[in-house]
């Protein structure tokens, strides 16, 4: 089971910006356990940002992003209480969606 | 909770190219033999570096912009975890790729962006050992990088 992606969104001026979390391996698909075997690629593929149900963000992840990647972006509009929805999508298949309020 | 990735949007992003620079490469293996390469290409293969490369084939470069900053540290002691700022103020910024060039794969990330959203993104990505880093732009339909060395004590890969 995945974890939940930590998400804070806060609104200046008219423009909100996102930090986010995503807990993942990010197995890159050559590293090897104690055994000497190689442990599989797993790592997210594809995410997507929506704010009050509109596309803020997306985009596709190779193996050469961090464990548990992070992403801090900024978006026009946004007010206090609207809620931004980070979903993605894993090599496996898995696939999960959290929410944040805009503070 | 809505997982709202819908599949005609999947497949425009991955026809649609976040694959920029991979596309370029993936153009020289597409020249075709008595065509274009009628004669021996001396400046091709004479280049000493890709952009040679690609502009002796006829490959359109993506530019170096001043508009694009690309922020990442100088030495990062920590391979697995470099963190790496994009800021684009070109007009119309509508898609971000970064790409490490000696990483066994070397395309780590690329996002889409939308109206409204600004060309300003901060992740972390992980870096086998001192290389390159680039950031590819695309704006109002045209390619833009800047890269920037970063100096790898431990490799994270």
């Amino acid at each position: 089971m995945s974890s939940p992606t930590k998400m804070r969104a806060s609104v200046t001026n008219g423009v909100t910006e996102v930090r986010a979390l995503m807990q993942h391996e990010m197995e890159n698909g050559r590293r090897k356990d104690e055994a000497g075997k190689l442990v599989p690629a797993w790592h997210i593929t594809e995410f997507k940002v929506l704010h009050e149900g509109r596309v803020v963000l997306e985009g596709q992840f190779g193996t050469s992003v961090s464990k548990n990647p992070y992403l801090g972006f900024r978006f026009k509009g946004g007010k206090a209480g609207d809620r931004i929805t980070l979903s993605w999508v894993d090599n496996r298949g898995d696939k999960r969606a959290d929410e944040a309020t805009i503070s | 909770m809505e997982v709202g990735i819908d599949l005609e949007r999947r497949k425009a992003l991955k026809t649609g190219g976040g694959l920029g620079l991979l596309g370029l490469l993936a153009a020289v293996g597409l020249i075709q033999p008595g065509s274009a390469l009628a004669e021996w290409q001396k400046s091709a293969f004479d280049a000493k570096t890709m952009d040679e490369a690609l502009t002796a084939l006829g490959v359109v470069v993506p530019e170096s912009s001043a508009a694009i900053q690309l922020t990442a540290p100088d030495v990062a002691e920590n391979g697995a975890v470099v963190p790496v700022t994009v800021e684009s103020s070109l007009a119309r910024t509508e898609q971000i790729s970064i790409l490490v060039d000696k990483n066994p794969t070397m395309l780590v990330s690329s996002f889409v962006i939308p109206e409204g959203t600004e060309g300003y993104l901060n992740t972390k990505i992980k870096m086998a050992q001192t290389a390159t880093v680039i950031a590819l732009v695309k704006a109002d339909g045209k390619f833009y990088r800047v890269s920037r060395e970063v100096k790898v004590t431990a490799g994270g890969c």
